[in-house]
């Protein structure tokens, strides 16, 4: 039988000049994560940077006791105000002068430092010392007041930990019972009709919770604590409201890490004769343990960058107490007062809020980091 | 240019899963428009060995391939050639049917659409489901999706798919695997009638079937050196291997005393 | 053979007390479930309190005397609207108007507004709750009474027509959300024109072509965190990037779109881009699981036909994966709608009476209204708030119910 043997087929690689278009550009989509991942931290370091550069001459109250010639390097000034410190620069009119000693109310100083011109200053003039944040002061100092020289984050760094320790605290075990019941015990039905309703709350505007925050927690809390006790706006108030608002999203995550426990290891407990609450609690809780632990952690870091509800909440102006019901400012609540003003480029307002902004962006990532550890490893168990 | 004496001659032909060498050494040659029958125990790489003719195994990114694959007497392996060009003279018919969730028709003519067909579409879509055996059943409802179809339709369905593509060989891996015993004998009258025009090469883990409907075949087993790597056994004219084979481990295999 | 003591305590007693706990505990999972569902009710509730309730109103003309032939106010055309209003102020303030925008362009709703603003101009000089409006009517009319005798008692539903129609007001009894409305759809429309084909470029990119390879994992992993940074994050990064850096562009000066001498980057445009990176990470994430979901079978079926990758991703990866990534890019989305912290940063301005025209109008959306209200000392604002609460909530469940509408209708087998 002759049968044609087919002809030959031309296999030449062709150049598809649109396909390699295409996957370039979805490459460059792919990448632009890469560049909003880099002008965040550019930016935010950018500003940060500056901020601890910001030079700034606050008055020093230290009057000129006599005229002082350009070429005088020991002279006497005022001695109420402040002690002057050895090592700082100041300034009177437009010169700069570094103090290398001070005596009572004689100083020495170095005269035309930082290649300002040594000139005559008259007697009664001011002198101004230079302010600098500096990174130490930055990360110990008490207070935040950066137009008065004072740079301390701890201020708004200790409330927003009050703020979402309380919300922890309220989402936490409420979250992981609420997972537990719908994992373990809810029945398809049950389950189905109270999902939604957590999806629900997991949907609603951070703003919607601020008005809920100020118009129900606060009175509620007032009216439970005294209203003496309990300030307008408050901690507390705002720790809980944001602590509802985490609670979907702890209990979903810890629920699906429940669920992704194997059947055969609740079998084993309750072929042991175990009940469900000693299955669900002994054996399933450890089980999940990690996946729950992620989901405590990212949810931390949710809370932490929570803003609206702070802002609402919470109270304007830093304050550094560990009293709940006081009003504190939190980092996010700061940042979203001082931007919502009239702000404008360069000021000491503008980079310190990046200063502040940097910081609340290395906690979470750091929070964000340790959860997805977490998570693989988890996953590495049971795929 | 001469055209080959075989349809698909492979050489020390090679394939990698990272590091774990899957199939090795495999000398084949493949005759026009004949019936091959690849067998063997699961887990010993015939599909792996099939899907190494129109370079599929490439979509897996762990995969490497050493060795020679003489397409029509062309090495498919040599870097100027294009797998797209390969697939589109080597079809392929897949273990589960896989119909692209679109209409009857549209499954057809998108094929042979992006291979650059400007014929009538009409036309080329009753020839390729007359040529799967499936035009009396569906003329009617071309516009229904081919997930509709039941699963021998599918499967029929695919090779239509395959076939409007005009390709010189179809690939089919183990096509009647999740089929009922009728849809299977359908497909296997139909394999039949193709081979007048297509080589055809089968994977099949059915060895009845390879009885059936084969010319040649080919057995494959794990080499027997604890390494776990397939290795072509056995290869000749099916009635031979199947009455008169030359290897104890393919009497084995075949008697049904082991795979 | 003897027995052994049991070593077990007396068994039915110790099941029986472990019941006991067991039921005891599931009491309190199930309280503990209850909580989340009474927090959402005592939400909304909190939310429908302040949208309705019992106002005092003193007003400066009786709207009742305004009718003309008998035709009320409120069913007045155009024509007649403006001569009400010409009528009942002075030439002057009549001129401003027609300068700030010619009569002729307002339509019948703009010159309603004006009569109610400037003509009838009714003022709220207390409002309650619906909860004291039901439950303390009589302490409200003594009230009424003693503090206000002029003042008239109305049952006011914040939640009007109007409200929704009417622009921005320094007075709580007219003041709308209409801008507010429009700024949040023009920011929502650019956010989803930037971060959806950018997104669900990115997920293609990463499921069908990116190899196991270094940068592919960074670009991975980097998703995944940028999922996780704070929203105001991405305020700082939008104020720094296109309201500033870009301000030449975002303000439009570059496009002589605008009057530069007035214009900055504080737009629709900045605004909608920030939000557009906001919800890029959730939008390429969900659509990268979209496509996921799409059976290899098919991919295998388009390339064994001697299909390119385009082709295959083109003719049936994104067709199958469309519901999906619907679905994904509508919840991304309304977590847009819904954000306010970095629209603050980035300076939504908070008193615009202006409806936006385009994107270069300076803006402000629903949440940064409700945030506003909010945040006055005032108990009418809190009313706006709450009734723009309303609003803004009523948008997402349409999106939602949309997005899941979605989900079950393209539910399709493979």
């Amino acid at each position: 039988m002759a049968i044609p043997t087919p002809p030959v087929a031309p296999l030449r690689r062709r150049t598809r000049i649109h396909e390699v278009i295409i996957q370039g550009l979805l490459f460059l989509c792919g990448l632009i994560s890469i560049f909003v991942t880099t002008g965040i931290i550019y930016e935010l370091s950018k500003e940060a940077y500056l901020f601890f550069g910001y030079q700034q001459w606050l008055p020093a109250h230290k009057p000129l006791v006599a005229d002082i010639a350009p070429e005088q390097t020991l002279f006497e000034v005022g001695t109420q105000g402040p002690a002057l410190e050895v090592g700082s620069h100041y300034r009177i009119g437009d010169e700069i002068m570094l103090l290398e000693a001070v005596d009572g109310a004689l100083v020495q100083m170095q005269r035309g430092a930082q290649q300002t011109e040594p000139i005559a200053h008259r007697a009664g003039l001011t002198l101004s010392r230079e302010v600098n944040p500096n990174l130490l002061e930055f990360l110990t100092g008490t207070a935040w007041e950066p137009h008065n020289g004072r740079f301390g984050i701890l201020p708004l760094l200790n409330s927003t930990l009050i703020v979402s320790s309380i919300a922890i605290l309220v989402a936490l075990p409420l979250g992981l019972a609420t997972a537990i019941y719908l994992s373990e015990y809810a029945t398809p039905t049950a389950r189905s009709r109270l999902k939604p309703i957590l999806e629900i709350l997991a949907g609603v505007p951070t703003v919607v919770y601020g008005f809920f925050a100020l118009t129900f927690m606060t009175p509620l809390l007032r009216a439970i604590f005294g209203s003496g006790v309990v300030e307008i706006y408050n901690m507390a108030s705002a720790g809980i409201v944001v602590g509802i608002l985490i609670l979907p999203f702890v209990s979903t995550v810890s629920e699906d890490a429940l669920s992704a426990v194997p059947r055969s290891l609740r079998e084993a407990a309750y072929g042991l004769g175990a009940t469900r609450l000693e299955t669900a609690i002994q054996i399933v809780l450890p089980a999940a343990f990690s996946g729950i632990a992620a989901a405590v952690i990212l949810a931390a870091s949710r809370a932490i960058g929570e803003t609206m509800v702070v802002a609402i909440a919470a109270g304007a102006g830093p304050n550094f107490t560990f009293n709940p019901f006081k009003a504190a400012e939190t980092m996010t609540g700061h940042i979203a007062r001082i931007s919502g003003g009239d702000l404008s480029y360069d000021s000491l307002d503008y980079n310190s809020i990046f200063a502040v902004g940097l910081m609340l962006f290395l906690m979470t990532l750091v929070l964000n980091i340790i959860s997805q550890r977490i998570v693989r490893r988890f996953r590495e168990v049971y795929e | 240019m001469q055209n080959s004496t075989y349809a698909i001659e492979t050489k020390d032909l090679a394939i990698f899963y990272g590091a774990f060498q899957a199939v090795g050494n495999v000398n084949l040659e493949i005759e026009h428009h004949k019936i091959t029958a690849i067998i063997g125990p699961s887990g010993c790489g015939k599909s792996t060995v099939l899907r190494a003719f129109n370079r599929m195994n490439e979509l897996i990114p762990s995969v490497s391939t050493k060795g020679v694959v003489l397409f029509n007497g062309h090495n498919i392996y040599e870097r100027d050639v294009d797998p797209v060009e390969v697939r589109r003279h080597v079809g392929m018919v897949f273990q589960k049917p896989n119909p692209f969730p679109k209409s009857i028709y549209e499954n057809i003519a998108w094929g042979a659409r992006i291979n650059g067909y400007t014929g009538n579409m009409d036309e080329l879509v009753e020839s390729a489901l007359r040529g799967a055996a499936l035009w009396d059943e569906v003329h009617d409802k071309l516009d229904q999706s081919g997930t509709s179809l039941s699963g021998g339709q599918q499967q029929r369905l695919c090779i239509a798919r395959a076939i409007a593509v005009k390709p010189d060989i179809i690939l089919m891996d183990e096509p009647c695997s999740a089929l009922d015993p009728i849809a299977t004998l359908r497909i296997e009258e139909l394999m039949y009638d193709l081979a007048r025009e297509y080589t055809i090469i089968i994977v099949t883990h059915n060895m009845q079937q390879a009885a059936r409907v084969s010319d040649y075949t080919a057995f494959f087993s794990l080499s027997e050196d604890g390494k776990r790597t397939g290795q072509l056994m056995e290869y000749g004219d099916t009635k031979t291997i199947f009455t008169n084979p030359g290897r104890k481990i393919t009497e084995d295999y075949i008697t049904g005393r082991f795979g | 053979m003897s027995q052994a003591p049991s070593k077990f305590a007396d068994a039915s007693l110790q099941v029986n007390r472990r019941h006991v706990s067991g039921k005891l505990w599931l009491t309190i999972f199930q309280v503990a479930t209850l909580i989340g569902v009474v927090a959402l009710t005592v939400l909304l509730l909190t939310i429908l309190n302040d949208s309705f309730g019992y106002v005092a109103v003193e007003n400066k003309v009786d709207p009742d005397s305004l009718a003309v032939n008998g035709i009320p106010l409120d069913a007045q055309d155009k024509e007649t609207l403006m001569q009400t209003l010409r009528a009942n102020i002075s030439a002057g303030l009549y001129a401003r108007f027609e300068r700030d925008q010619p009569f002729a362009e307002r339509d019948a709703a703009n010159v309603y507004a004006l009569i109610q603003e400037f003509v009838i101009s009714p003022r709220i000089l207390e409002s309650w709750t619906l909860y004291d409006s039901l439950f303390i009517r009589e302490q409200i009319s003594e009230t009424l009474e003693r503090d206000f005798p002029n003042a008239e008692l109305q049952f006011r539903n914040w939640l009007s027509w109007n409200f929704v129609r009417a622009q921005q007001s320094s007075y709580p009894e007219i003041a709308g959300v209409r801008t507010a409305i429009l700024g949040s759809l023009w920011t929502i429309g650019i956010a989803i024109a930037f971060s959806l084909p950018v997104g669900v470029g990115a997920a293609v990119y990463l499921q069908e072509y990116a190899q196991d390879n270094q940068i592919n994992r960074i670009i991975q992993t980097n998703i995944n965190n940028l999922a996780g940074v704070p929203s105001i994050i991405y305020g700082m990064l939008g104020l720094a990037i296109f309201v500033r850096a870009f301000g030449l562009f975002t303000s439009g000066i570059a496009f002589g779109a605008v009057d530069p001498a007035t214009a900055n980057g504080r737009t629709i445009l900045s605004a909608g881009l920030t939000l557009g990176l906001l919800v890029l990470p959730l939008i390429i994430i969900n659509a990268q699981e979209a496509i996921k979901a799409v059976p290899n079978s098919l991919r295998e079926a388009s390339f064994g036909l001697g299909a390119t990758r385009w082709e295959t991703i083109w003719a049936h990866v994104l067709p199958n994966a469309l519901p999906g990534i619907l679905t994904g890019s509508i919840l991304a989305v309304s977590r847009a709608i819904g954000e306010t912290a970095p629209l603050i940063v980035i300076g939504a301005s908070t008193f615009i009476q202006v409806d936006p025209s385009g994107p270069f109008s300076k803006f402000t959306t629903l949440p940064i209204q409700i945030f506003q209200w909010t945040t006055r000392p005032q108990g009418a604002y809190h009313h706006l708030a709450a009734a723009a609460s309303l609003v803004l909530l009523v948008m997402l469940l349409t999106l939602n119910a949309t997005a899941i509408l979605l989900r079950n209708r393209s539910r399709r087998s493979y």
